[in-house]
């Protein structure tokens, strides 16, 4: 491996966050643009001054495909941190307690994995009224468990260390090795795995919304948009579908990068390479 | 074999209590909905203009006053006969809906699930035994912006290429308008099928070809590799690295089920193929509950399947099992 | 004699990351130097983590590729390339590994053994490299999994002396082992070297060294420190380096001095 993959591995973390920061502050400054209609440039193909170029409507597609990305990366953001969230406590809780508590949280997680996750969302989306909280909603409790299990095997591991069964003996509280000893060890693990999350949170969120169950169609989502522009594909107004798309694959990718080169920075296998 | 079959009975049963949790999950869930299936299917307008009887008669007929738990005893009781309520839709059982829609998605699935499958399989196994050259780099570059990419996005985009500009496949529908069902022959429906399955294959490779490259990595690094090159051994790909990842390979691909369904929903609705998936779509954006319902029990039912036949095969295939079984 | 092997200053290192974004050598063998003469058991004795088994890696040329090598290895009077080493492996030179994870988990015996050879002379020398540590047909059809510890050994062992190599190394092979079983091991080893091989027998276990070898190499910290043989190592005399002399001191029957 040429270049130290360490200070690579920073630098595409930072070039992520960044990019967050910045979509999620230019998607509250486009907002108007984005909504603003004008038929004196309707179905204008990408030119200099529209480099996405406009809809049938005169909507700016640059503007919406970044209040779009805005969009996805908030729903993203929220939605991994809240099914983290709920990892994180099932996982300890099933590793900490065991007995029926393990054998629940397992059952729980294999009824999820049962059902597609899409048609999960759906449900829980349907549930909740679809809309921003639906669709929140949804991918939320769809995208806890694999990262569940990794909690649950890290826990259980560092519960058959010696050195954290010498600190119970010596009479530890539990809740103080929990907090000193368990979850230091853990979040590595636990921000990497939040951060791979991201990614199929927001595709998630996109197919979702794509589909009608998610954001509201006046709302200029990733999903809405290449939605609408499924009515204009025989007509061969390529670019309404184009450039979202690509855009929200290259945000999808650099996370995804992020959090794999992450990944393999911590685990103690590929330390060496 | 008392083993196996023991096996085989704790595994089922499991199976039942899944499906029961699935179909009370997805029962309360859609009994949350504060969508109004009446305001959904028939419209305010309609509904405005209608007769109280005439609304009544259609409440009773949509359930909507009888209280959620005897709704779902009363459902499940008809379902374990066979009896899934008829479909709000398409005023048809639902059974019979989710079989005629089962059958077009097959093809599909079918066609997605080998392909992708294959396709992975072998992608992993030339990214493994390549490990840090560049088939490596490509084919997990490929994965990371496959994995990456919306796939109804995708099927959009193969839908502008083949079939708005070359013009070379159909944009939609399995079935040719005004064709009876029937008559429809089987090159007929692999053509409509080429472009849904060519989109779910491709993504589908993606996963598989990840997770394999990893177990092939990990034989490679194994020490009996190590001794089988110690002692000049030739053929460690085919000898060694193929019979121990063949086990994982399998599971994965029948773990590759569920994945495969949830992204044929996708792909049907931009496709506009009859199939389950958009029936799924058209039950959840109508307010069809027993439909979706159904739709989701046969789906997980499906799914869970799947593991259960990765489980037996497991039995079979793997010496550890099979001969420690027939040992105990 | 002239040795079948000369190993001369080599050192093993690796590339590793420590704090934030500094990458270091981590050296595993820093200064290692011995001979193996035909039909003579040399044991390189060495306690856990002092780099012996890298060693026997390096002499097959199987460390990984982020290793650093250096100094030189003669097979046979002429350096041991990578593609010299190729050549020989499984053929000249047998490695006869640690244990049971050395066999592939879903492949029998038998076919293991012969390396996927299916021809009658094969099968016989099989046969009768199998026979020689007391394992019957039937072994050929069990999978490793169904071996015992003790048979997984020998299966390794048969292995090895299939091929008749000139040039044995055993990486540890008899922790686990009850004392009369890893004495008809180190038995076998003897046999080889009589039969003309030369044996490198590497491990922790000094007394089996001593009960075994012709030659005691000892290592410490990743250096060889002192080669004597076993005879002098028991008087105590003239032992040069501390290591060495605390090892005899930690020898049972030398407690009390």
């Amino acid at each position: 491996m040429t270049g130290n993959r360490r200070r690579s591995t920073l630098f595409l973390l930072i070039l992520a966050g960044g990019l967050l920061l910045a979509l999620a502050l230019a998607g509250g400054l486009l907002d108007d643009r984005a909504l603003t209609t004008d038929f004196s440039r309707k179905n204008l193909p990408p030119c200099p001054a529209y480099l996405f170029g406009t809809d049938w409507m005169g909507r700016d597609m640059l503007a919406r495909t970044l209040t779009g990305l805005s969009l996805s990366l908030r729903v993203g953001a929220l939605t991994a941190a809240a099914s983290a969230a709920i990892a994180l406590v099932l996982g300890t809780a099933s590793a900490a307690f065991g007995g029926w508590v393990d054998a629940l949280v397992s059952w729980l997680i294999h009824l999820v994995m049962g059902v597609p996750h899409i048609l999960l969302i759906i449900l829980v989306s349907l549930a909740c009224g679809r809309g921003f909280w639906g669709v929140t909603a949804g991918v939320t409790l769809t995208h806890w468990p694999a990262l569940a299990r990794l909690v649950r095997g890290e826990v259980l591991q560092l519960k058959g260390a010696p050195w954290l069964r010498m600190s119970r003996r010596l009479g530890a509280p539990r809740g103080k090795i929990l907090r000193n000893h368990i979850l230091p060890h853990l979040l590595p693990q636990f921000l990497t795995g939040l951060i791979l999350q991201f990614p199929h949170a927001i595709l998630h969120e996109a197919g979702v919304t794509f589909l009608g169950f998610g954001l509201p169609p006046e709302q200029p989502a990733i999903g809405v948009i290449l939605e609408e522009s499924m009515s204009y594909l025989t007509t061969g107004r390529w670019w309404l579908a184009l450039f979202p798309g690509l855009a929200l694959v290259l945000v999808v990718v650099l996370f995804a990068l992020a959090g794999e080169r992450l990944r393999l920075l911590l685990s103690p296998a590929s330390a060496q390479e | 074999m008392l083993h196996r079959l023991q096996f085989t009975a704790k595994k089922l049963v499991r199976m039942a209590l899944l499906l029961l949790g699935v179909s009370l999950t997805a029962f309360l869930l859609m009994d949350a909905s504060p969508l109004d299936p009446l305001q959904t299917n028939i419209g305010q307008a309609a509904l405005g203009t209608m007769s109280p009887e005439q609304i009544a008669r259609l409440e009773e007929y949509w359930g909507i006053n009888t209280p959620a738990a005897e709704r779902y005893v009363g459902w499940l009781g008809s379902a374990l006969r066979g009896d899934f309520g008829v479909s709000l839709l398409y005023s048809r059982p639902v059974l019979a809906v989710v079989g005629q829609r089962l059958g077009n998605s097959l093809w599909l699935l079918l066609f997605a699930w080998v392909l992708s499958g294959g396709l992975g399989l072998a992608l992993g196994l030339a990214a493994g035994a390549n490990r840090g050259r560049w088939p490596d780099r490509l084919i997990r570059g490929y994965c990371l912006v496959i994995s990456s990419t919306p796939t109804f996005w995708l099927a959009l985009l193969l839908l502008m290429v083949f079939s708005v500009w070359l013009g070379w496949l159909p944009i939609g529908l399995s079935v040719p308008i005004g064709a009876d069902a029937a008559s429809v022959t089987l090159t007929a429906r692999l053509y409509h099928a080429l472009l849904p399955g060519l989109t779910l294959s491709v993504t589908g490779v993606a996963g598989i070809a990840l997770h394999t490259r990893e177990k092939v990595v990990d034989v490679l690094d194994s020490d009996y590799v190590l001794f089988a090159r110690a002692r000049g051994e030739g053929h460690i790909l085919r000898r060694h690295v193929l019979r121990n990842v063949a086990l994982p390979a399998l599971t994965l691909q029948f773990a590759s089920i569920g994945e495969i369904i949830g992204g044929s929903v996708l792909v049907e609705q931009v496709f506009s193929y009859p199939g389950l998936g958009q029936a799924a779509v058209a039950a959840g954006l109508g307010g069809d509950l027993p439909l979706l319902l159904g739709i989701t029990v046969v789906t997980a039912a499906l799914v869970f399947g799947g593991s259960l036949a990765a489980d037996l095969l497991y039995g079979v295939i793997d010496p550890r099992i099979r001969r420690g079984a027939a040992k105990a | 004699m002239e040795p079948i092997l000369t190993v001369e200053h080599l050192s093993v290192s690796f590339t590793r990351y420590s704090r934030g974004f500094a990458r270091t050598e981590l050296s595993a063998v820093r200064d290692l130097s011995l001979t193996v003469e035909p039909g003579r058991v040399t044991a390189l004795v060495g306690e856990s983590g002092s780099g012996k088994s890298l060693l026997a890696h390096a002499i097959l040329q199987l460390l990984p590729r982020n290793a650093q090598v250096g100094g030189t290895i003669l097979y046979d009077g002429a350096p041991l390339s990578r593609e010299r080493a190729e050549a020989l492996r499984g053929r000249e030179i047998a490695l006869i590994p640690q244990g049971i994870t050395w066999l592939d988990p879903m492949m029998k015996v038998g076919p293991q053994v012969r390396r996927g050879r299916g021809d009658s002379e094969t099968r016989a020398r099989c046969r009768a490299a199998l026979d020689r540590f007391g394992l019957g047909p039937q072994v050929e059809e069990l999978y490793p999994f169904e071996l015992s510890g003790g048979m997984a050994r020998r299966v390794l062992i048969a292995c090895a002396v299939m091929d008749s190599p000139r040039l044995i190394v055993a990486d540890e092979p008899t922790p686990g082992l009850d004392i009369r079983a890893a004495g008809r091991v180190l038995g076998h080893f003897r046999e080889l070297a009589e039969e003309g091989a030369g044996v490198l027998f590497i491990t922790h276990d000094l007394e089996l060294a001593l009960t075994v070898a012709h030659k005691l190499v000892v290592l410490c910290e990743g250096r060889t420190v002192e080669e004597l043989s076993p005879a002098r190592f028991r008087s105590g005399q003239g032992l040069n380096h501390p290591y060495t002399r605390a090892l005899w001191h930690a020898m049972p029957e030398n407690n009390f001095l």
